[in-house]
This record gives C-alpha cells, sequence and structure tokens, in this order.
C-alpha cells in the first residue's frame, strides 16, 4: 500500500459506467472502487468489450457515469465546471487528427487552452511548459512540422505532449501503444514509466500490451469482461493467480514462472530439458513451438542445452546414443525424426 | 488578386513570420479591389478622381461623385460584407463540422432564405411585382428580404434546435443536408406550379446581385454581418480546440454545446442576411478558406479569422469588378462569375499541394 501521507487524486467509488440508450441504463463495467495515487503508472487491462475505454473516458469527463461517485483532488468531479476540470486531468484519446495544416508546435500550445484568456494567447509561463512537455516527450526537434506529416510513433509522442502542456496532475492514455511497432511500444512505456516517477502525475493508461504492462506499470487494473476488477502491483496479481485467471476465459495461459502467455497448445511428447541461463530459456521456448512439453523430469526424450563446457545441444532418445547439434533448428529436425520412428 | 503567384513560395519551410505580412498584402488587395470596382462600370471613372471623392475632396465631375457616392461606395461596401461574411462563416462550418466540404449553404440557411423568397415572389408575385425589382435592384424589396431572412431564420431555429439534441456534427450535417433538400424540393414544386414570368423573377434573385443594397438595406446589412464577425472572432479560441475534435475539445476545457451554439448562430446570421440582400452567391463561402489556409499555413483561427475575412472581400471586389465586362455595358451575374473564376483557382490550388488533407482543416 502507498504510504498514508499521500492523498489519492483520483477516488472512484461504486463507480459504474455503461451507457444510456433508449433512456434504459447499460452498464458496461462496476461497481468499481478505485484509487489513482500520485507518481504511478497504472495500466488498465482486459479484454475488448470489458469497458476501458468507458472507463477512461468517464474518469476523464467525457460521459457521465451510470452511478458512483467520482472525486478528484477533494472535489467531486461533477461540481467542478469544464476548464477547473481539464487543469485537473488530461486525455490522449484514440480519435484520429484531421488538421494537416496544423504543426507539432501548434498542437503542443493547444495544451494550453484551460489556461489561457479568453483570446487563447500565451503567456511566457505557457510558452515555457510547451517547451518542457517538448523536450520531455523529446519532441522539440520536429516542432515545426505539419502534424499530418508525423508517423505513428511520432504522433503519439506529440498528442503526449499536448496532454502534459495541459499541465494536469492526473493523465489519461487510450491505448497509446495501438499502432506502434515494438521499439515504439517500449520506448513511449519507459517515457511514461519516467515521467510519473519524475513528475509525481498519475498516469493511466489503457493497453493490450499485458508483457510491457507487466514490466512497466507500478499498478495494475485488471478489468475482466465478467467479474470484479482486481488492482495491483502486476507481481501480487501473478503471484495470487489473479493475472492468469483473467486471461483463462480468454483460452489464454499465462505462465507465472516466465511471465508470458504460452502461444502454443502442448500436442507432443515430455522432453526432459537439462542446462540453465539463456541457451536452455530459448531452447525451452523452440521446444514448446513444436509441441513438445519442456520439464525437468525425467523422460524418453532428453535434450540438453549447450554450456560452458559443451558447446553444443545434445539430443538423446532412451535406448539410443546422443546426438550433437550446433543449432537449434538441427535439433528441432532431430527431435522430429526421433518422435516419428 | 493574383493567387499563382502568391502561391508559388516553395511550400516546405513553415513561414511563421511571413504570416503578418500576408494579411497585410491581402488588405492592400481588399484595398485596391475596392477601389477598382468603384472605378469600373458603364461610366469609368479615373482612379485618381475615385480616391478624391472618396476622401471627401471636390472633383470637377458632379455626375463621378454622385455615381460614386450613390451607386458604387454601397456596392462595393456590399461586396465587402458579403466576401468576408461568406468566407468567415464557411471557415467556422468547415472547423465545427470537421469536413472541408462544409459551407454557409449546408445548414440549410441558404435554402431556407431560398425558400422564402420563392414564397413571396411565386405565391403573391403582386408584392414584389417585376417594377419592384427592376428598379430597385433585386434586393431591393424589403420584403425579399424580410421573406428570405424569415426562411433562413426559420432554418437556424430549427438547426439549433437540433443541435442542442444531436451531439454528433456529422449527424447534424446531414441534417442540414436534408432540410436544404426538403426546402429546395418545395421550391421547385413551387416553380413547376407558377407561372413562366414569375419564375424569371425568382431565377433573378439566384442569380445573387450586389447592387441596390442602399441607405437603410446597407445599414440592416452592415449591421447583422458586423454582429455575425464579431461572434465568429470571439470564437477563435473554441474554434481552434474544436481542430482537434469535440471529444479533445471537451477534455481540454472546453464547454462544446455553448460553444457550437454560439458559431452556428454567427454562421447563420452572416449566411442568412447576406443571402437575403444578395441572393445565393455560392463559391465563396467553401473556397475562401481553403485559399486562405493554403496561404497563411496555419491552422490557428486567430488568423485565419482576419485573413479569410480579407481574402474573401477582396476575392469577392475582384469579381465583381469581371462582372463589369471592361467596354461593355453588360453586366454578368455575380454568382456565376464567383464559380466561374473560383473553382479552378481552388482546384489548382488544392492539386498543387498534392497532399489533399494538408489543405483541408
Amino acid at each position: 500500500m502507498p504510504l498514508p501521507s499521500f492523498a489519492p487524486l483520483l477516488t472512484a467509488a461504486d463507480l459504474v459506467v455503461g451507457y444510456t440508450a433508449k433512456k434504459t441504463p447499460r452498464p458496461v463495467a462496476g461497481p468499481l472502487q478505485l484509487h489513482l495515487w500520485p507518481g504511478e503508472l497504472v495500466c488498465l487491462l482486459g479484454p475488448n468489450g470489458a469497458g476501458k475505454s468507458t472507463l477512461l473516458r468517464t474518469l476523464a469527463g467525457l460521459q457521465p457515469p451510470l452511478s458512483g461517485q467520482l472525486v478528484m483532488g477533494g472535489t467531486a468531479l461533477a461540481a467542478l465546471s469544464a476548464p477547473e476540470r481539464a487543469r485537473q486531468l488530461s486525455i490522449v484519446l484514440t480519435d484520429r487528427i484531421d488538421a494537416g495544416n496544423l504543426t507539432v508546435l501548434e498542437l503542443v500550445r493547444l495544451g494550453r487552452h484551460p489556461h489561457t484568456g479568453w483570446l487563447g494567447g500565451l503567456s511566457a509561463h505557457d510558452e515555457a511548459q510547451v517547451q518542457a512537455a517538448l523536450v520531455a516527450t523529446g519532441t522539440e526537434a520536429f516542432a515545426p512540422r505539419p502534424v499530418g506529416e508525423l508517423s505513428d510513433g511520432e504522433r503519439q509522442k506529440v498528442l503526449l505532449a499536448r496532454a502534459l502542456a495541459q499541465d494536469t496532475p492526473v493523465v489519461l492514455l487510450d491505448e497509446p501503444t495501438a499502432h506502434l511497432d515494438l521499439p515504439n511500444r517500449v520506448a513511449l512505456m519507459r517515457l511514461l514509466h519516467g515521467l510519473a516517477r519524475q513528475t509525481g502525475k498519475a498516469i493511466l493508461l489503457s493497453t493490450h500490451e499485458l508483457d510491457l504492462a507487466l514490466q512497466a506499470a507500478d499498478r495494475i487494473w485488471l478489468l475482466p469482461a465478467e467479474g470484479a476488477l482486481r488492482t495491483g502491483t502486476p507481481e501480487d496479481l501473478v503471484l495470487s493467480g489473479s493475472f492468469a485467471a483473467a486471461f483463462a476465459r480468454e483460452g489464454l495461459a499465462f505462465d507465472p514462472a516466465t511471465g508470458t502467455f504460452a502461444l502454443h497448445a502442448p500436442t507432443g511428447p515430455a522432453v526432459q530439458l537439462v542446462g540453465d541461463g539463456a541457451a536452455a530459456f530459448w531452447t525451452r521456448r523452440a521446444l514448446e513451438r513444436e509441441g513438445f512439453v519442456p520439464t525437468t523430469a525425467l523422460a524418453n526424450l532428453r535434450v540438453t542445452a549447450p554450456h560452458a563446457a559443451q558447446p553444443t545441444w545434445v539430443s538423446q532418445a532412451a535406448g539410443q546414443p546422443p546426438q550433437a547439434h550446433t543449432t537449434v533448428e538441427d535439433l528441432l529436425q532431430a527431435l522430429k525424426q526421433l518422435t516419428v520412428t | 488578386m493574383r493567387p499563382s503567384q502568391l502561391l508559388a513560395a516553395p511550400p516546405t519551410p513553415v513561414a511563421g513570420s511571413r504570416r503578418p505580412a500576408w494579411l497585410l498584402a491581402l488588405a492592400g488587395l481588399v484595398l485596391l479591389g475596392f477601389v477598382l470596382d468603384i472605378a469600373l462600370g458603364p461610366v469609368r471613372i479615373p482612379v485618381m478622381a475615385v480616391i478624391k471623392i472618396l476622401l471627401g475632396q471636390a472633383v470637377d465631375n458632379s455626375a463621378w461623385t454622385f455615381i460614386v457616392r450613390e451607386i458604387r461606395l454601397p456596392k462595393a461596401l456590399t461586396a465587402v460584407a458579403v466576401g468576408s461574411g461568406l468566407a468567415v462563416s464557411g471557415l467556422q462550418m468547415q472547423t465545427l463540422f470537421r469536413n472541408p466540404l462544409a459551407g454557409p449553404s449546408v445548414l440549410g440557411l441558404t435554402a431556407g432564405a431560398g425558400l422564402g423568397v420563392a414564397a413571396v415572389m411565386l405565391a403573391g408575385g403582386s408584392v414584389a411585382n417585376s417594377f419592384a425589382i427592376r428598379a430597385l435592384g433585386v434586393g431591393g424589396s424589403w420584403s425579399l428580404v424580410l421573406a428570405a431572412t424569415a426562411g433562413a431564420a426559420l432554418v437556424m431555429a430549427l438547426v439549433l434546435a437540433l443541435s442542442a439534441r444531436v451531439r454528433d456534427n456529422v449527424v447534424l450535417l446531414i441534417v442540414g443536408l436534408m432540410i436544404a433538400s426538403v426546402t429546395g424540393a418545395i421550391v421547385s414544386l413551387w416553380q413547376y406550379f407558377s407561372a413562366p414570368e414569375q419564375i424569371q423573377e425568382y431565377l433573378l434573385w439566384t442569380f445573387g446581385s450586389l447592387g441596390g443594397v442602399v441607405g437603410s438595406h446597407l445599414a440592416v446589412l452592415a449591421t447583422v454581418v458586423g454582429v455575425g464577425l464579431v461572434l465568429a472572432f470571439a470564437s477563435a479560441k473554441p474554434l481552434n480546440a474544436l481542430l482537434l475534435g469535440e471529444n479533445y475539445a471537451r477534455s481540454m476545457g472546453l464547454v462544446v454545446g455553448r460553444s457550437r451554439t454560439l458559431i452556428i448562430a454567427s454562421t447563420s446570421l452572416l449566411a442568412g442576411a447576406i443571402t437575403a440582400f444578395c441572393g445565393p452567391i455560392g463559391f465563396v463561402g467553401i473556397a475562401v478558406p481553403h485559399l486562405t489556409r493554403a496561404l497563411l499555413r496555419t491552422a490557428d483561427h486567430r488568423l485565419l479569422l482576419p485573413g479569410s475575412c480579407l481574402a474573401g472581400a477582396a476575392l469577392t471586389l475582384a469579381c465583381d469588378c469581371v462582372t463589369q465586362l471592361p467596354g461593355s455595358q453588360i453586366s454578368l451575374p455575380l454568382s456565376v462569375v464567383t464559380s466561374l473564376l473560383g473553382a479552378p483557382v481552388v482546384l489548382w490550388v488544392v492539386l498543387r499541394r498534392q497532399n489533399i488533407r494538408s489543405s483541408l482543416s
């Protein structure tokens, strides 16, 4: 638990989120009890349709909650005026930006909207905040470029810069890692984690990147399609089995030992895997991909991963001579031969 | 007005520091067009004489003074009001609906004004008889102006009431198009059952004209356009926030409903009043915002609003100069000239930019 001296920036009590269609409330998720603490990176995980976007939109005040309370820094969210709320909370949405003539600098300056006067003129303080947001996201180099010419990764950083320029204690991001390639996803998560630590902001993002979330998040909100929301540090959720349970319905098998989801269902025989370190880890992955069940117990098939005294893979079927292989590819080839015969 | 020269600058660097220079150049074009528009016509008046008369100095030819003061100055002022008003209302519509094809006519305002005019001309025929129209010019009849304003106001009230209930701007856009379609159909039906000479009068109105807006008419038009422009300039900050879409605007503290009401009210006043007095003048409202964006290379409405004002006024003055057909007594219908001259210019600008998106919003 966080230190008691911290007050949560955002608190939700018995929050039910959803839509009202034809005057009938259609709850999507809830009732939820949530706390967002300063300086924390929180990842909201859950399958499609669990209500991640709806929850974020409700927290941001873009749609009203069906029931329950939302308290923002000691004040009920509903009691805040629109500009007051915009000074407390900013959001990066998945909405497309169709403003080709808008430059990066102009876009980030828009973030100062709730702080400026009726004409929207920027003071020296506003400009300083804009510059700080550009520097923090590493986007100052493309400030003069039109937004329409940016790559997906660049645009996501620029949109984050706009939210940072809004200078709010709470920042929400709806699936910021979608459409990004792996290096950009990792870079963005690293950036968000660093920002939360350095600025004391609470950063909440929804994502489908389970692996990345497990590594980067200080806390995870696990929103299953059915059942109650679970919150906690990634490690607690993994060790208690909540994480595996939340995705079990999706047909995903989570392995707490490796922190990964099994991609391949086992179909073949058990293989005793001897060895440790990186070579054993990747050998295990290769065996799983081919449908074998790697185990440390005795089995009819045995594979020894390379180590200091032995530079090759060695495979051996019961009652047959051992074979040496210089690559995993050769090893898999030999194992297939052994299982066929 | 030679946009081809103005746009010849290399497209890549953002010429932020040159933007005030563009605004000054546009203002210069407006002044030039203003003087030329007064000088040209069936009676050619030397430019120096025009400037003298405008500055209140005496000139030898008293007929010139009369023509300038009583006919051409009001017409040029009307051109400025029409051009800036239509351009600004078009800019607001394009940003509000995030649609490059939006213009003052999309909300059905022009169609509503047309319905009002058709009601007077085709149903009665006696109120706005052909004598009144020929004697005072097409916009010269109060009954027409009132009917057109009433028609536009009716549609505006309908759209405002709907906009309070409909959250989605695209839905509102479709509603506007449907209203325009229905009113257009009613007018067509009316024409079908009307006598040919009545239809002719209505057709005359649809050609658009800047003439005949004099005296109290001009005062009313200027006041309404002035109020509309003030409302538009007050919406500069909300319009900027709306560039990113309604959700982002809301998340940045904009009360979207209130801003939208303000923007629609401004557009309705501008488009309704101008259509009532001068007839439906096409092209200016949809094209000038695109030209201004291409020229200033910005999406900031604090620059685009004054830029569109000036560009709209300059373009309308230039088109009105062309309607005078040098060396001839004939003057062409204004809406024909604006479309004939303007559409190729916009096509050229959009195609030249290669990336159509970048010239839109």
